[in-house]
């Protein structure tokens, strides 16, 4: 039996993966029309100079640029945080360790606008006031259990053998911390850092509760959404996504390559 | 581990001395670990979420427009008004279809990459559910915008292939249908589907993945045909990862308040109602309970979901 897959199989799952990328390339397409005020297809022409256009746009240099300076520190937050919890919970067993796990899960399991009304009804309660920093407040706290995810995985498949082993001819903690783990965690939390950066890069729903007014916290996600709302100059908002499609592949296509090879960590295979 | 022999240790500074201790009280090394993390999402996360719930007992002053902060269940009652129970009941009802839709288009896909997929083609599988997974929200949205267009990609093939009237037929139907793709309950569906459809595919893979071949070789061997192999043995194996997945997209769509107001007919949804209600309105108190809804639905989703082993599908 079901040595071959059935006609129906097949037409099913290439059907699929033709409706999840399809849309994607469309875009490319549309970076590139030269109609100017509809999304008239087939383009009518195609055309290079929008790409001039949009690089020469004050207004769309300056949300990138807040956005890459939001996703880098939120991933750094998130990097040291979910690197603390995952070892903590490899190692030992402990009360609420469960529930513990479940805190991590909850800002990604409950929907995003839940996190965003939940801490734009709490810092007008702390006196404080909305700004770009909030908006890193909100970002690195889902993304912990990105972080966290990566190193976890790769915390369970590292034996503990290595560790004592490091131990017992004479390492300190911080010395087996700086020459056993690190090396052997690397590529995960750089995965792990590079999927929470992409995320972080284009998240749109905690960013419009958390953002304050004006320009000063204006993530280019932001930005986007606005020209969705109220499309100004098409032809640009086209160039802008193309851009922000290709920013967060690349760390995509890096996270997954790096967690690829499973039989790279030091003492595993037993 | 200690045991009974009494560790040696180099003191040659703080750091050894540090190891020492840690050695001597691994709940030490355990706090310490533990502190920073902790608060964070004790401080940040819980304490919104806290702010949010105490937030939701206080209520709007109809005549000056602030909050009174004292406690009453005046502002759960407003989300019982005919309008309110609407929103619930659409978004409620969106998300169902959405993730029963989802759940039939993953399937195949899910299928094939778990059973016929080897080498380079699974890799690829794996990587063309992973980027959609991954790469921008808003972008996808967009590129459904452009392609919902009246003037856009699908009147244009429509007209070529003289299938147009398959696309009037379906806005013909009532309640779904609408006066063009992008304004109608079946664009809002169509990019929902489009967008979570990703976190379906994934653990339904991961189920699919974990039934053992030998079992499907046990029943052909009972004398089983293909068709009740897959009913009697594959399908409740994989159950639990449907219901994994069906969070994702069961969650997501509940919260969502971007695709409704781009792709849609301006009806409102939940995450909308909250988003309008804390802007222009003014009115945090209702925002608060209406994002209380979703928590309560997927606080029992995940305990009926727990319940059906979908946690250890995740």
């Amino acid at each position: 039996m079901h040595s071959e897959p059935s006609l129906t199989l097949r037409i099913g799952a290439l059907a699929g993966l033709a409706f999840l990328h399809l849309p994607i390339l469309l875009i490319f397409l549309y970076a590139f029309t030269t109609e100017e005020r509809s999304f008239a297809f087939p383009p009518p022409g195609l055309t290079t100079r929008w790409f001039a256009v949009a690089w020469n746009r004050a207004d769309i240099w300056a949300p990138l640029l807040l956005s890459l300076k939001v996703a880098f520190l939120a991933t750094i937050i998130a990097l040291i945080l979910g690197t603390l919890i995952s070892a903590a919970m490899s190692g030992a067993r402990f009360w609420g360790r469960d529930q513990l796990s479940l805190l991590i899960v909850l800002p990604i399991a409950l929907p995003g606008v839940i996190t965003g009304i939940a801490l734009r009804s709490a810092v007008p309660m702390l006196h404080l006031d909305f700004s770009w920093i909030t908006i890193v407040l909100g970002h690195a706290t889902f993304c912990i259990v990105i972080v966290y995810n990566n190193a976890v995985a790769r915390f369970r498949r590292l034996s503990g053998n290595i560790l004592e082993a490091s131990a017992d001819l004479g390492a300190n903690a911080f010395q087996t911390f700086r020459h056993i783990l690190l090396p052997n965690l690397g590529t995960a939390l750089l995965a792990g850092g590079m999927l929470a950066f992409a995320l972080s890069f284009d998240e749109v729903i905690v960013t419009t509760f958390t953002a304050g007014a004006g320009a000063a916290s204006k993530t280019l996600p932001i930005w986007m959404l606005d020209e969705l709302i109220r499309p100004r100059q098409r032809p640009v908002t086209n160039v802008v996504a193309m851009v922000v499609f290709a920013v967060t592949f690349v760390p995509i296509l890096a996270a997954y390559y790096l967690t690829r090879e499973g039989g790279e960590t030091a003492g595993a295979g037993k | 581990m200690p045991s009974d022999a009494p560790a040696i240790f180099p003191a040659r500074g703080l750091a050894d001395r540090l190891t020492t201790r840690f050695w001597r009280h691994p709940r030490l090394l355990l706090v310490l670990l533990l502190t920073p993390p902790l608060l964070w999402l004790g401080v940040v996360y819980l304490g919104s979420l806290a702010a949010l719930l105490l937030q939701s007992f206080y209520s709007l002053d109809a005549f000056s427009g602030l909050v009174i902060p004292e406690f009453t269940l005046q502002t759960y009652g407003q989300l019982f008004t005919p309008a309110n129970l609407n929103i619930i009941l659409r978004t409620l009802m969106m998300a169902a279809a959405v993730t029963a839709a989802s759940a039939l288009m993953a399937f195949p896909i899910a299928y094939y990459a778990a059973r016929y997929a080897k080498g380079r083609w699974k890799a690829a599988f794996y990587l063309g559910v992973m980027l959609p997974l991954w790469s921008s929200y808003l972008v996808k949205v967009y590129a459904f915008k452009l392609i919902l267009a009246k003037e856009g990609i699908v009147t244009w093939v429509t007209n070529a292939t003289h299938t147009d009237w398959l696309v009037s037929l379906a806005l013909a139907l009532p309640y779904v249908g609408g006066n063009s793709l992008a304004t109608s309950y079946l664009g809002t569906f169509t990019v929902f589907c489009y967008v979570w459809l990703p976190y379906m595919i994934l653990p339904m893979q991961a189920a699919l993945e974990r039934v053992p071949q030998s079992m499907l070789e046990a029943s052909a061997d009972l004398g089983a045909t293909a068709r009740q192999t897959f009913r009697s043995v594959t399908l409740p194996l994989a159950l639990p990862g449907i219901i994994a997945g069906s969070i994702f997209t069961f969650s997501l769509t509940l919260g969502d308040y971007i695709i409704p107001q781009i792709i849609g007919n301006s009806a409102s949804y939940i995450g909308m109602a909250v988003y309008q209600l804390q802007g222009t309105a003014g009115n945090i108190p209702l925002a608060a309970a209406f994002a209380v809804v979703p928590i309560v639905i997927m606080l029992i989703y995940l305990t009926l979901a727990r319940r059906a082993g979908a946690f250890d599908a995740l």
